[in-house]
């Protein structure tokens, strides 16, 4: 019988539906009802065994490739009350069993999610395994800089087609989700996104960009548009620097910190989403918590401040700002726990938020923030 | 926020198909909300079986029709500041519509709290509603409106068929139908005009998903989506009538999130305050690209770049239609999550903002937030189709069920088979072996469903026909399609194992063994048993195919330790810690949310899902019981599993279980919980029906034993105890052959009143008048045999029935409320008018019939509430039957003399000695009238007889008979005739009774027409009045042109029942005049009543 083993001794038995093999990571829960495969290749849960809280999983397949949030399935381990295996969907190309057979990931049918939740609600995330057969080591995904794993290894373009004269962004790589580039391709801004470390405002960096810039590349996301309301970009090498989504504690990735910190030095816009949020939060001069049991779920309310508009939001997250940097204010709070959501500089174009305004999953109540930032753009 | 100190809501009146219990639940919220701002509160709602007009809670109740001449005297006399309109189904929005547009509301500055009346209105008008829709680049079905029928023939020859037609301003997708060829268009279509000035020609999406959201806004443009909801049952089936799920079980992220995000925009789009539904038809398989075309410009719809498709797949929906009030898909949402979205939406309409609001469930988080559920709930709805002579039970866009379930379950199969047993129709589950015998009819239900469909498609599936087959059949997602198999394909296992460890006999001997054999334990390992259970399968029907009974099933289940989990809905998935008492019981989980409540709980047992006869007036017993428990520090515990009613509400007890009725999980609650005992008088019939199963289990029944409960019930006990009290029955016996039952009948002489034991179709009771209708009834409709006898009554013409209604503490008599029936004995006591206080029984009577229920109190130690019906014929009393519990007329009587049967009840139970009450000189007279909805149900016969056919019922009051019950009557949605009468007369003596009123008709000076006959008859006695020919004769002048030609608004159609051939065509006269919206009578005595109004 498989199980899966927290790290203060708790066992639950459950039926296996995935690979089978054993596998450790930090065991997280997400209430999300939806979007499973959309959830499951988010960068941002690499290294994590996933409990999906919403029993019934697996009940429209898996689709192509192309709707993923990147190239493969992100989650160490997943477990499930009710393990569907009959989907219905017109764009189902497989059952999730096959699909996590065929990427060797675990997945457990445990009846009493509820409980495992309750438990990790009340004692705060932990370490545990999934054991199928053979036993494995507990693995803790925050100890190295799981960021340089997730992270792009090259660089790569991507323009929205049907436009030749564009703004450009950077994307500083540290687990994008695919959708993040989709809202810039979409409002007509080309892409280029560079692994978690690079530097462009190094030689080294301006000499590759350039390259990549005059380099015609086969598209991997194709969006085609009529026209972009954006003014056409003016010759610098870039317009705007976007810091994305991505796993584990946020200062783990100090190199990315470093590039952060010359962008606003050279007051390029800048953007953060989730991890994002935290590293910008720390190059300027803040400081980052780790919250006890994190906020993953589609349906968390985000409070404008000095507004009385709330957003329901997708969050995925287990650290978060402790301290506003000076120069910056409080951009949204959680009105759950009263917790920083956003931070947006009183003067100059760097924003960040904590939640995902790309959604997939979730609501797409602030797919607007990337508007607001584009129209910061010169 | 500017203080608002005085609002009137607007209620529903009475319930009726389309329009039920889920009112007095939105109400009553909206009660709480306001009352807490400290707000006075004016109810106007005749219906008198409601929550909301208790004392309690609104400060102001006035029983009087929802129409905007009563209510405006209501605002007159009581000058409000506010008005919630939304809170009252569709009979309140209409009022409120017409109260603006004649421009009182402006005259008395009255504001519209919450959504502006605009946009209720633009929402109201289809064709309006959807060119707005498309300014948002949201699609509608191609559609387009006619005012007359040459109009909408034109417009189907564009559109094409099939084709959908449907009624503006009208609920319950009521005179809606869909059309395959131009002869059906224009009947449907004639027939939409009788109730619609307007009616859209629509192209009829075949097989699409239905879809729901139901959206919260604040005044600062905050929207939430509470939840989403998916038809189990294709498109063109009314959400009403369909099976649903909570979520959405087959749709990705992309269609979940490009739905609710079109709600939303739509919801601002109107400016809504407060809460909204929206239906949508989703395309369950889309082609490549898709243009949705605007009928206006006929352009097609272009989507701005943030919504392309290309990165996301296709998508092809429309929205169907937009409810801007509290609906009952939002009661649904409101019990399905634990938010509660009616207390929700009154605080938003006083101006509140989301983010200001606390969830009340969790208490630590906001209002603002969109629920997250870990479990499925499955919606069924109840149908009564058999209670309805002739109703064509075919399920279209056009609703009809007449109550509704919910199951809670962690897996679909758990929910879906609870919500089957909900349904307390005597149905074990997915599967019911005897219903569809042949494949024929299978395919035939699936094609065209009906109430029955769930168990044509087990049956189906069971039976070798694979679910993309009866996908084709039944448009049924193959997910849910899928989940059934689950279902069958583990029944067929559990069969085939059951065949082979225990060979036939053995089963049998067994029954009569201890319930553990090797065998049996053998056959049902641990696991297995489990897995059974999670899949929702009963103890009962584990037990039915392994050739065992429910409680040897139960005791090996008990005895492995497979036990019911207890979890609560929390909202939130656990996300939060939460103080909620809303819980449900599942077997897929291993540990309880709380703990058990101890015996200083009491757990009350609530009516199950609304249908013919039971009704919100058992939701008032029931709620009653539990307050009046606060008074003796009981903790309430109620099960029930109703979702419209109040009950289920999250601040009525202190723990409320959202659980089957069923033996089964009543005693699982017991056990866990182990109270002090259970309350089973109070919730109508199915409680009481508990009572014996319960008691034999060992439970502790509070009030009358349950021996003496059985002594009332079993008709031959009952007799024999009548007779040592000497009290008076019609003859009555029980038959298993035709020749006896004909020689009983002709000894006591006709008509008789039969009651089979098993009915094969129609109704079950009915009434004989010779031995030729015996014969023939006891050979079509029902079965006569030994285990199937018959009873056969004589039966009491023109006899007078009076109700008595009592409560009483160890045989000791309380309270007793004597209530008399317009109508003659043979219109069903739910059916018939009911006047209180009585205004022509005479002393001696009431002496005797008080002196009987004192009699049978002591007899039968009675400890509660009881109710006993009597005939009187030529001074004399005879008894029909007892009822020891609580009846439909308790809150009646309550309302109307103050006193409170249910609460003296529970004094009876933990009080000292309870003071006894006498009935109170009243100066004004109150009738209680029933609401029927015939109208909705094509074929039915609005004849009325011995068995109940209303759905409702309102209550007024006056300063004598006749103004009373001419409120009641308009209450009911009748109108006063202004432009001519018809009148036919069954059989001389009808003829001859109907005269003194017939005189009082022409008096009125309204154009009269009869029948041939009857005319004659009336110019005898000197009445001119124009003849016309029936409908069958089709010569003319011909009834049904005067009708369509509305030259007629008022038939009195009075039955003969002796006359079979005339029975036909008033049948045919009757049917007209309700499809054509007509006032009709069928009793001599109502119609004279309300000729004297
Ligand atoms: N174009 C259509 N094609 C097929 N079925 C439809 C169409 N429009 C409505 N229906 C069905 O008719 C039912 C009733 O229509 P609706 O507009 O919701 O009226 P109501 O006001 O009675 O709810 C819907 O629940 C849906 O199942
Ligand atoms: N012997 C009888 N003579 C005339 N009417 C009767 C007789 N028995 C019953 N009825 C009528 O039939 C109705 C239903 O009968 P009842 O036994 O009360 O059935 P139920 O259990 O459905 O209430 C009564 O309300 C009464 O109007
Ligand atoms: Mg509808
Ligand atoms: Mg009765």
């Amino acid at each position: 019988m498989a199980k899966l083993i927290l790290k203060n001794g708790e066992e639950f038995e459950g039926v296996t539906f995935g690979y089978e093999g054993s596998v450790g990571g930090e065991v997280v829960f997400a209430t999300g009802m939806t979007g499973y495969p959309e959830a499951l290749t988010d960068p941002s849960f690499a290294g994590q065994i996933l409990i999906l809280t919403y029993p019934l999983i697996g009940n429209y397949g898996v689709p192509k490739k192309k709707f993923w949030e990147s190239g493969k399935l992100q989650i160490s381990g997943l477990i499930v009350s009710d393990y569907i295996d009959t989907p219905s969907h017109h764009q189902s190309k497989m059952t999730l069993s096959e699909w996590l057979k065929k990427e060797k990931i675990p997945a457990l049918e445990i009846k009493d999610t509820r409980y495992i939740t309750q438990y990790l609600r009340e004692n705060g995330t932990m370490l545990g395994k999934i054991i199928n057969g053979k036993d494995t080591p507990f693995f803790d995904p925050n100890v190295l800089n799981i960021v340089e794993q997730v992270s792009i290894k090259k660089i790569l373009k991507e323009k929205p087609e049907g436009l030749n004269k564009h703004k450009r962004v950077i994307i500083i790589d540290c687990g994008a989700k695919n959708n993040i580039k989709r809202c810039f391709l979409k409002r007509g801004v080309e892409t280029i996104t560079v692994p978690w470390d690079f530097d462009p405002f190094s030689n080294e960096g301006q000499k590759q960009l350039k390259n990549v810039i005059a380099n015609e590349v086969k598209q991997s996301l194709s969006i085609k548009i009529a026209a972009s309301p954006l003014a056409p970009r003016d010759d610098n090498l870039f317009d705007a620097l976007f810091i994305s989504n991505g796993p584990g504690d946020p200062k783990k990735a100090d190199k990315t910190i470093e590039v952060i910190k010359k962008s606003l030095e050279n007051k390029i816009p800048t953007l953060g989403i989730c991890l994002g949020n935290q590293l910008l939060a720390l190059a300027a001069g803040g400081d980052t918590y780790k919250l006890k049991y994190g906020h993953r779920s589609q349906n968390q309310p985000c409070i404008m401040e000095k507004s009385n508009r709330c957003f329901i939001t997708t969050q995925n997250h287990g650290f978060a700002i402790s301290d506003v940097p000076v120069g910056f204010d409080k951009w949204f709070t959680n009105a759950n726990d009263d917790s920083i959501e956003g931070i947006i500089h009183s003067k100059l174009p760097f924003m960040s938020v904590q939640f995902h305004p790309e959604a997939t999953p979730g609501p797409k109540d602030t797919e607007w923030i990337f508007d607001f930032f584009l129209e910061k753009l010169t | 926020m500017k203080k608002i100190k005085k609002v009137l809501i607007l209620g529903s009146g009475a319930l009726k198909i389309g329009e039920a219990g889920e009112f007095d639940y939105s109400g009553s919220q909206a009660i709480k909300a306001l009352k807490e701002e400290g707000i006075r509160i004016v109810l106007v709602n005749p219906n008198i079986a409601t929550i909301q007009t208790s004392k309690e809670l609104a400060d102001e109740v006035y029983f009087l029709p929802v129409t905007p001449a009563f209510v405006e005297k209501v605002i007159k006399k009581e000058r409000p500041q506010g008005l919630l309109l939304s809170f009252g189904g569709q009979t309140a929005l209409n009022c409120g519509i017409a109260l603006h547009k004649s421009g009182i509301l402006k005259k008395y500055n009255i504001e519209i709290l919450g959504t502006p009346v605009s946009a209720i209105i633009l929402t109201e008008d289809r064709s309006k509603f959807a060119k707005h829709l498309h300014k948002l680049n949201i699609p509608t079905p191609r559609s387009l409106a006619a005012t007359n029928i040459d109009q909408a023939v034109k417009i189907a020859g564009q559109i094409g068929f099939p084709a959908m037609i449907r009624a503006g301003f009208a609920l319950g997708g009521q005179g809606s139908g869909v059309a395959y060829n131009m002869t059906e268009l224009k009947k449907i279509v004639s027939h939409a005009f009788a109730f619609a000035p307007q009616v859209l020609i629509e192209q009829y999406l075949h097989h699409y998903k239905e879809i729901e959201y139901e959206v919260v806004r604040d005044k600062f443009d905050n929207c939430v989506t509470v939840c989403n909801m998916e038809n189990m049952d294709p498109l063109g089936i009314h959400t009403g009538d369909s099976i649903v799920v909570a979520p959405s079980q087959t749709l990705n992220n992309e269609e979940y999130h490009e739905l609710r995000r079109a709600s939303i925009e739509i919801v601002r789009s109107l400016g809504i305050v407060g809460e909204c539904n929206v239906q949508f038809a989703l395309n369950p398989k889309p082609k490549e690209t898709v243009i949705a075309r605007s009928e206006t410009t006929k352009q097609p719809l272009k989507r701005s770049p943030r919504f392309a498709r290309d990165d996301k797949g296709n998508l092809e929906y429309y929205v169907i239609e937009v409810n801007a009030r509290l609906s009952r898909s939002s009661a649904l949402a409101s019990k399905a999550t634990g938010y509660p979205l009616a207390y929700i939406a009154a605080k938003l309409g006083l101006g509140y903002s989301l983010t200001e609001l606390k969830n009340k469930v969790t208490g630590v988080t906001k209002a603002s937030f969109e629920p997250a559920l870990d479990y499925i709930v499955v919606k069924i709805p109840r149908f009564d189709m058999d209670k309805f002579k002739g109703a064509i039970d075919k399920l279209g866009s056009s609703m009809k069920s007449v109550g509704e379930v919910m199951g809670i379950g962690r897996t679909f199969e758990e929910g879906y088979q609870k919500a089957i047993r909900m349904l307390d129709q005597d149905f074990e589950g997915a599967v019911n072996d005897e219903m569809f015998k042949s494949k024929d009819l299978i395919i035939e239900t699936l094609k065209n469903p009906t109430p029955k469909r769930m168990f044509a498609v087990s049956s189906a599936l069971k039976n070798k026909m694979n679910t993309s087959e009866v996908y084709k059949l039944s448009g049924i997602d193959p997910w849910f399609l899928s989940r059934i198999k689950n279902i069958t394909d583990h029944e067929t296992e559990l069969q085939k194992l059951a065949n082979n460890v225990i060979p036939a006999k053995a089963g049998i001997q067994e029954k009569n063994g201890s319930p553990i054999r090797s065998g049996m334990t053998g056959l049902l390992s641990k696991p297995h048993l489990l897995e059974l259970k999670q899949l929702g399968f009963s103890d009962k029907r584990i037990g039915e195919l392994v050739g065992k009974i429910g409680l040897e099933v139960r005791a090996i289940r008990k005895k492995l330790n497979i036990l019911p989990s207890v979890l609560q809905i929390d909202t939130l998935a656990a996300e939060f810690p939460s103080q909620t008492n809303y819980l449900y019981m599942t077997y897929n989980a291993t540990h309880n949310d709380v703990a058990p409540a101890g015996n200083s709980a009491v757990i009350v047992l609530g009516s199950g899902p609304y249908h013919i006869g039971s009704s919100v007036e058992f939701d008032w017993c029931s709620v009653n019981t539990v307050q009046s428990l606060k008074r003796y520090n009981k903790k309430s515990i109620i099960i029930n599993c109703n979702p419209e009613t109040v009950s289920t509400d999250y601040d009525i007890s202190d723990k409320l279980y959202f659980e089957e009725l069923t033996f089964e999980r009543i005693a699982d609650i017991y056990e866990f919980e182990n109270p002090d005992g259970i309350i089973v008088s109070v919730g109508g019939q199915t409680p009481n029906n508990r009572a014996k199963s319960l008691f034999k289990y060992g439970a502790k029944i509070l009030g009358t034993s349950p021996e003496n409960i059985d002594r009332a019930e079993d008709r031959s006990k009952f007799s024999s105890l009548l007779d040592k009290l000497q009290i008076k029955q019609p003859a009555w016996n029980a038959f298993s052959t035709l020749e006896k039952a004909e020689e009983f009948a002709a000894k006591v002489g006709y008509p008789v009143l039969i009651r089979p034991s098993y009915v094969l179709s129609g109704s079950a009771m009915n009434i004989c008048n010779d031995k030729v209708d015996l014969e023939k009834y006891l050979e079509e409709a029902a079965t006569i045999s030994k285990e199937y006898p018959v009873t056969v009554s004589k039966f009491f013409q023109k006899s007078q029935e009076i109700e008595l209604d009592s409560v009483a503490q160890e045989g000791e008599v309380k309270a007793a409320i004597i209530s008399e029936h317009v109508e003659y004995a043979g219109v069903h006591s739910g059916d018939a008018t009911i006047v209180l206080p009585v205004q022509n029984v005479s002393l001696d009577i009431q002496k005797d019939i008080k002196d009987i229920g004192k009699r049978l109190a002591e007899e039968l130690q009675i400890t509660g509430p009881y109710n006993i019906q009597f005939l009187v014929l030529d001074n004399e009393v005879y008894i029909i039957e007892v009822n020891l519990r609580a009846s439909r007329t308790f809150p009646f009587i309550a309302k109307v003399t103050g006193i409170n049967m249910i609460s003296m009840f529970v004094d009876g139970l933990f009080g000292k000695k309870v003071m006894g009450v006498e009935m109170p000189k009243i100066k004004f007279v109150a009738v209680k009238v029933a609401q029927f909805s015939f109208a909705r149900l094509i074929g039915s016969n609005p004849a009325l007889g011995v068995e109940m056919a209303s759905t409702g019922e309102v209550a007024c009051f006056g300063r004598d008979l006749e103004e009373a019950y001419l409120k009641g009557i308009i209450a009911t949605g009748d109108r006063l005739p202004t432009k001519g009468i018809f009148i036919s007369l069954g059989g001389e003596q009808k003829k001859l009774d109907f005269l003194k009123t017939a005189k009082k008709i022409s008096g009125l000076g309204l154009p009269l027409f009869a029948t041939e006959k009857t005319a004659i008859f009336l110019k005898k006695n000197g009445i001119k009045a124009k003849t016309l020919y029936k409908i069958h004769e089709n010569k003319s002048p011909n009834i049904i042109d005067y009708f369509r030609a509305k030259k007629i608004d008022l038939v009195i159609n009075i039955v003969d029942q002796g006359i079979k051939k005339e029975v036909q065509d008033d049948y045919h006269i009757g049917r007209a005049a309700i499809e054509n919206n007509i006032v009709l009578f069928t009793k001599v005595k109502t119609t004279s009543l309300f000729i004297d109004a």
